[in-house]
């Protein structure tokens, strides 16, 4: 069986899910499995057209501070969090959607980026994916 | 066999990676990817990568900042 990196995506933070996609990405790019299971506030980002959404974690200024960094990004042709999205999917990456932050959240499941999500599940799916893994991160 | 080419240059992290991945994924054994890129990281990383994943890295060149990997599958 091949090594496993799980990710949680807590926060619903732009940068911060950068940093999930981009090492979830690496893994897979490196050989191992891969997963991320949305909770909360990174649930958030997985509505239709929520992906980018998301305020900065440090220095958001209103929005300021995003527009800056992304026009950052842009000039250094980092990839958008969609393309890395698909990317992951495309390597065998699993996204794992919490049904629980849909039932308190009031989120439907038209609501999500359906074709993106592998699968809709609680705890017990992450902890199965989770106690198997090499690299486990709360992001 | 065929040769299958792989073009990152100006393209940064994780991109190199998930490109020589994809291109790598899509092969046949004994089909030849070479990739080349400007980030430099990836340059160390992708033999890393190819290592891993237990294929043949035949070489790795390098001008002026642009470095060409390539790899057997």
């Amino acid at each position: 069986m091949a090594e496993k990196a799980t990710i949680i995506a807590h926060s619903g933070d732009m940068d911060k899910l950068y940093s999930a996609l981009i090492v979830a990405n690496g893994a897979l790019a490196m050989g191992m499995e891969a997963s991320i299971f949305f909770t909360f506030w990174g649930l958030q980002r997985l509505k239709k057209g929520g992906l980018e959404k998301g305020p900065l974690s440090k220095m958001h200024m209103l929005g300021l501070g995003k527009w800056m960094v992304k026009r950052k990004m842009k000039k250094a042709k980092v990839a958008s969090l969609d393309k890395l999205l698909q990317e992951f999917r495309e390597l065998g990456g699993k996204i794992l959607a919490c049904d629980m932050t849909m039932e308190i959240m009031g989120i439907k499941r038209e609501d999500l980026r359906d074709d993106l999500i592998s699968d809709y599940c609680g705890v017990g799916t992450y902890i199965q994916e989770a106690r198997g893994s090499a690299i486990t991160l709360f992001i | 066999m065929a040769e299958i080419k792989v073009d990152c240059r100006g393209d940064t992290c994780p991109v190199p990676l998930i490109e020589t991945r994809k291109a790598l994924r899509k092969a046949q054994a004994g089909d030849i990817v070479e990739v080349v890129g400007t980030h430099p990281s990836s340059k160390k990383e992708i033999p890393m990568a190819v290592k891993a994943l237990g294929l043949e890295l035949l070489d790795t060149l390098e001008e002026n900042g642009v470095w060409t990997i390539r790899i057997r599958k």
